[in-house]
């Protein structure tokens, strides 16, 4: 007979054999379902994503070239477009501004995005109305009239036809957006966006001194010049002309789009990764359970000529077989959340995804999934090529039988397969050899710590056991330590699962909790800015006068850098380039502070961005001084206190100088104290500020905040200030907390989700974990009731042994948690971190309930079964 | 066909060794029906053990069919096992999650025979089971588990068959249909036969009975020798 012929019949032997145990079989290896549903909808999501992007990419752009640039254009940027126009590029412009919009009619005031644009935008794609069609009217009639998102309508209680101000000039309000390629619907809740054509731009007088706007050119290529080509010959042209200008290329725009997915997907893999190897953990503690019960089974297989390999594959077969289907169920329900992903996350994706299967991910979450279940189970499946064919005929009990099986060289050749499997998978997911390292070696840590303080836990037990104790307490804890008992298992099993969903929440609420702006604190609820020298004076009297109070007024100027310590930006920039390039030829992603020529690690974007600095002679109270003295009022030489992490990234300390340009005006100013600063806190906080007397003769505008009890009095202050002043803007901190909540609430869900899945899928592995030693517990629990134990007395016990074990190993893997999360936000997203108590409470709280109910309901034959009955099927 | 020299097994108890079985040596011819027999504790069991390759001795050699066993190691005895070895257990140790056909097919497919299915068939139905191929072992009786057993031991056609108490769990009437299904197949098949018991009224059913008694063989003499009142030690 050939070996396929013996594999075949060994096929049919593993089928047969399978008959009962299957359904069993199968919920130990759904343990990594949900490992590979995480991994199938993460790659098949980001794969939509990108494709979405790739063959969007032009309507995202709107332009084959675009040139964006925070002040208007050089006029040397001008002539050049004006010549390419000429010479047949299309070019389009728009310019982007926050502007209070007031709707007349209704007296309804709100804070917009204005876009200025000109004919012809955008080139490709196509911004959709209701009404439809009206666009392109909107462009080609040359009236005064405007598209405006539907939260404008709504919050200015607007309605089509009605006329809305914008500084000093009216637009009719012709139809409602319906979509504009390459938005994040986030942004449309933000600052909602009011569409005009720029032709009227001037009119609404609102470009003025200190006003804030972003410039963009679209560039349409003429037939036979590429972007990158285009790039190539005039990038150099234009950033010499126009400060901070940026020019990307509809590939290079694409790129950097889909850089961001994937980035966002190795980092959500790596979440996959850690529920792949909980899974993993699941089916190992599982199929322990299963080698346990197919001892006997195994032994007249021996006896009926069956070789140690023979058997090592009929099991292998049958656990590749349940792992394929848990895999594929896993793979299916990852297909279904890669449905439900682009709606969850629609407001934060920049293209339309279009959903399809993508076989690739599919293939590779079962692949990936099917050899995590087949790895894990291979160590307890070894066990089986070591018991003896004697054991038909003189059974020793399941411990002792499985403590001699496992003594094999093999389970070291498949514990070290284990581990370069989960480094592969990781360097698969994270990209490079280092952060796989530092994942894997995290997970690593995670499981020793949990391992040792199930080993401690089970010390502990042994020496604080005391024969006082009532008998089923002292019973449940000698569960914890007696030989054969479940603690490691389910401890890992147990700590793991938390350690992951606790670690979700920390993240989250560390992230989220910086955007939390904190409402109590704030001392004021509307900000007026934009306000001019001129106009000062008549708004803090329009204020007053309707009966409020202004809680605080800020000058500001805006300002670049020309020099530190003397030398000028170029040079700086120049040393901080060579810098940077020595850093990559050293494979660093950005040169070492302090390392030599680096300029002390100076950031480009701190060196080269507008500054809007303010002055005053004491510090905000949300402020606070960490080095040097703030200003002495006799010293009235220009000095400035920086913001600490700002002053790292310009390299600056105590004593040094920094050469200011105000407005054409060299202002020389030493750092004399650095601040850190609550950012949080709604006032108007500043990275530099100045020693009264150094700025007061700049040209400057204002913020003003102030204190307005109602919200009725809110918008009738803001619809009186509109009038007067129609340049200056208001925002009402409720509308901001109203706009923070809102994707405080999308993020919450979105995690909230994902913990609740992972609840779920925690299931099969601690029914896995429990099972491990389910024959010995059952054994025990019927000797006890043959001993004269009652049910009641038998649930006892069993209910202190799991109420411990769920208790502890919540606790372990909340501390890891914290222990990860603390790493994570030091060293991925360089933050602080504060640990979120409450929701991690409860995700302990659950999980202990949940071992405490899968214990008692794996352990529920020990009430069922009469003695008699039991010790028999035992 | 089966000889055991010089057969020694020893277990370390603590901290003393304990020798369970003695010098054992005899051999038995092709054909032969023997029955191995003792008080509890005599070594019987670990005896059957040994000399069927399921456990290997501390000193001494068994030679079966030409082979000497205790020079193999555990997968090439497991091979010798399925090629000449068949057994019958006093708990009849069938799998459970199997049929009736199906556990008598499985050490034809383990051998990768062909036909395992027919063999299988003729062998039940040799047995009285003809109508019961589909039953599991728990939706049969005692004595019907225990002739699935001896169908799926001779299913091989095995040159010997081990039983190891195979009546101890039957009531004597089904005990006795079973030692008369085992002499016959052993005198159609030519199989040779080794019965491990204590219970002296079975033993009595072999040609020759060995006795062991505190790890050593005692007495070996043929059921014909026992009745003429011989008693002969060390046969060999």
């Amino acid at each position: 007979m050939t070996e396929m012929g013996r594999f075949r019949r060994l096929l049919a032997i593993a089928w047969r054999e399978s008959r009962t145990a299957r359904r069993r079989l199968l919920l130990y290896m759904s343990s990594i379902s949900l490992g590979v549903s995480a991994l199938v909808a993460i790659d098949s999501f980001t794969a939509n994503v990108t494709k979405s992007v790739q063959e969007q990419s032009r309507a995202l752009l709107g332009g084959d070239v675009v040139l964006r640039a925070r002040a208007a254009y050089g006029p040397k940027t001008t002539r050049l477009l004006d010549s390419l126009e000429r010479a047949g590029t299309g070019v389009s412009r728009v310019t982007t501004f926050a502007s209070m919009g007031l709707v007349p009619r209704s007296g309804g005031t709100r804070l917009v995005q204005v876009r200025a644009v000109s004919a012809k935008y955008p080139f490709y794609g196509e911004i959709t109305t209701e009404p439809a069609g009206l666009w392109q009217r909107m462009q080609t009639q040359g009236g005064r009239y405007t598209i405006v998102d539907p939260s404008v309508l709504v919050s200015l209680d607007a309605r089509l036809g009605d006329t809305l101000m914008l500084g000093s000039a009216r637009f009719v309000i012709l139809a409602a957006i319906r979509s504009v390629p390459g938005d994040l619907g986030v942004s449309a809740a933000i600052g909602p966006r009011v569409f005009i054509p720029d032709t009227y731009l001037r009119e609404t007088g609102l470009l003025i001194f200190g006003s804030r706007a972003e410039y963009e050119a679209l560039l349409k290529m003429p037939p036979g010049l590429s972007p990158a080509r285009f790039a190539g010959r005039f990038n150099i042209r234009f950033s010499t002309d126009t400060p901070r200008v940026n020019l990307r290329t509809v590939a290079e725009n694409e790129m950097g789009l889909t850089q961001s997915i994937d980035q966002l997907g190795s980092f959500l893999g790596i979440v996959g990764l850690v529920a792949l190897l909980l899974g993993g953990i699941g089916v190992a503690s599982g199929v322990h359970a299963f080698v346990m019960r197919k001892i006997d089974t195994v032994a007249i297989l021996r006896c009926l000529g069956a070789t140690s390999g023979q058997v090592l594959v009929i099991y292998v077969l049958q656990a590749a077989a349940m792992g394929l289907v848990g895999a594929i169920a896993g793979a299916a329900l990852g297909v279904g959340f890669q449905f439900a992903l682009p709606w969850v996350l629609k407001d934060f994706l920049p293209v339309d995804v279009s959903v399809r299967l993508v076989p690739a991910a599919i293939g590779l979450g079962l692949g990936i999934g099917v050899w995590v279940a087949l790895i894990f189970a291979l160590r307890p499946l070894l066990s089986l090529r070591r018991i003896s064919p004697l054991q038909t005929l003189r059974r020793e009990s399941d411990a002792d039988v499985m403590r001699r099986a496992q003594r094999d060289s093999a389970a070291i050749v498949v514990t070290f397969a284990i581990v370069a499997s989960v480094f592969v998978i990781a360097l698969a997911r994270a990209g490079t050899v280092q952060r796989a390292l530092y994942y894997s070696g995290a997970i690593g840590v995670a499981i020793g710590a949990l391992w040792t303080t199930a080993a401690l836990l089970a010390k502990v037990a042994k020496r604080v056991a005391r024969p006082k104790w009532p008998f089923v307490f002292r019973q449940g804890v000698a569960n914890l330590y007696r030989p054969g008992n479940q603690t490691r298992s389910v401890i890992l099993a147990l700590g793991f699962g938390v350690f992951l969903m606790s670690t979700l929440y920390q993240v989250q609420h560390n992230l989220l909790r910086q955007l939390d702006v904190k409402l109590e604190q704030a001392r004021a609820n509307v900000v007026f800015f934009d306000v001019q020298e001129d106009q000062e004076r008549g708004l803090d009297s329009l204020i007053r006068g309707s009966g409020h109070t202004i809680v605080q007024e800020a000058a500001i100027v805006p300002m670049r850098i020309s020099a530190i310590n003397g030398k000028p930006v170029a040079a700086l920039m120049a040393e901080s380039d060579s810098a940077m390039r020595a850093a990559r030829a050293a494979g660093e992603s950005r040169p070492r502070r302090g390392a030599p020529g680096s300029t002390r690690g100076r950031s480009p974007w701190a060196v080269r961005r507008e500054f809007r600095s303010t002055f005053r002679a004491d510090p905000a109270p949300s402020e606070k001084v960490v080095a040097g003295k703030w200003f002495s009022p006799t010293d009235t030489t220009p000095q400035i206190s920086v913001e600490r992490d700002v002053a790292s990234e310009l390299g600056v300390g105590l004593g040094d100088t920094i050469t200011w340009n105000v407005q054409g005006v060299q202002i020389r100013a030493r750092v004399t104290s650095l601040r850190e600063v609550m950012w949080a806190r709604f006032e108007p906080n500043f990275f530099v500020v100045f020693n009264p007397g150094s700025l007061e003769r700049a040209p400057k505008q204002f913020a003003i905040l102030a204190h307005v009890p109602t919200s009725a009095e809110v918008a009738m202050l803001q619809r009186a200030v509109v009038r007067r002043y129609p340049n200056v803007s208001s925002l009402d901190l409720s509308l901001i907390q109203h706009t923070i909540n809102n994707v405080l609430g999308k993020v919450t869900s979105a995690i909230r989700f994902m913990a609740i899945v992972s609840l779920a899928f925690g299931i099969p592995v601690l029914f896995s974990a429990v099972a491990a030693t389910r024959r010995e517990r059952l054994r025990e629990g019927v000797l006890l009731k043959t001993l004269g134990a009652t049910r009641h007395q038998v649930g006892r016990i069993m209910l202190a042994e799991y109420a411990l074990l769920g208790a502890l190993g919540s606790a372990a893997g909340v501390l890891l948690s914290v222990g990860g999360a603390w790493l994570l936000m030091k060293f991925v997203f360089t933050t602080s971190f504060s640990p979120a108590i409450a929701p991690v409470l409860l995700v302990a709280a659950v999980m202990t309930l949940l071992a405490i109910a899968i214990g008692l309901a794996t352990g529920r034959e020990v009430f069922r079964e009469t003695p008699m009955a039991a010790l028999r099927e035992a | 066909m089966l000889s055991a020299s010089d057969l020694t097994k020893e277990y370390q108890s603590g901290d003393h060794r304990l020798t369970v079985l003695r010098d054992v040596n005899f051999s038995i011819e092709q054909g032969e029906f023997v029955a191995i027999v003792g008080p509890s504790g005599s070594g019987k069991t670990t005896l059957l053990g040994l000399l069927a390759g399921l456990d290997t001795p501390t000193r001494g050699s068994v030679q079966l069919d030409g082979t000497d066993i205790t020079a193999l190691d555990e997968d090439a005895r497991a091979k010798l096992r399925g090629a000449k070895v068949g057994f019958v257990f006093q708990s009849f140790q069938l799998i459970p999650t199997l049929t009736a056909i199906e556990n008598v097919q499985v050490p034809l497919e383990l051998r990768g025979e062909n036909h395992a299915i027919e063999r299988a068939t003729d062998v039940l139905q040799r047995v009285g089971l003809g109508d019961r191929l589909d039953h599991f072992p728990t939706q049969l009786s005692g004595g019907e588990q225990q002739r699935v057993a001896i169908a799926r031991a001779f299913a091989n056609r095995p040159r010997i068959l081990f039983a190891d108490e195979p009546t101890g769990n039957l009531d004597s009437d089904t005990g006795n249909r079973i030692v008369e299904l085992l002499e016959s197949l052993n005198r159609e098949s030519g199989s040779t036969v080794l019965l491990v018991t204590h219970d002296l009224v079975l033993a009595r059913r072999a040609r020759r009975i060995i006795r062991l008694s505190d790890g050593a063989v005692v007495s070996d003499q043929t059921t014909a020798e026992i009745g003429n009142g011989k008693s002969e030690m060390g046969r060999r």
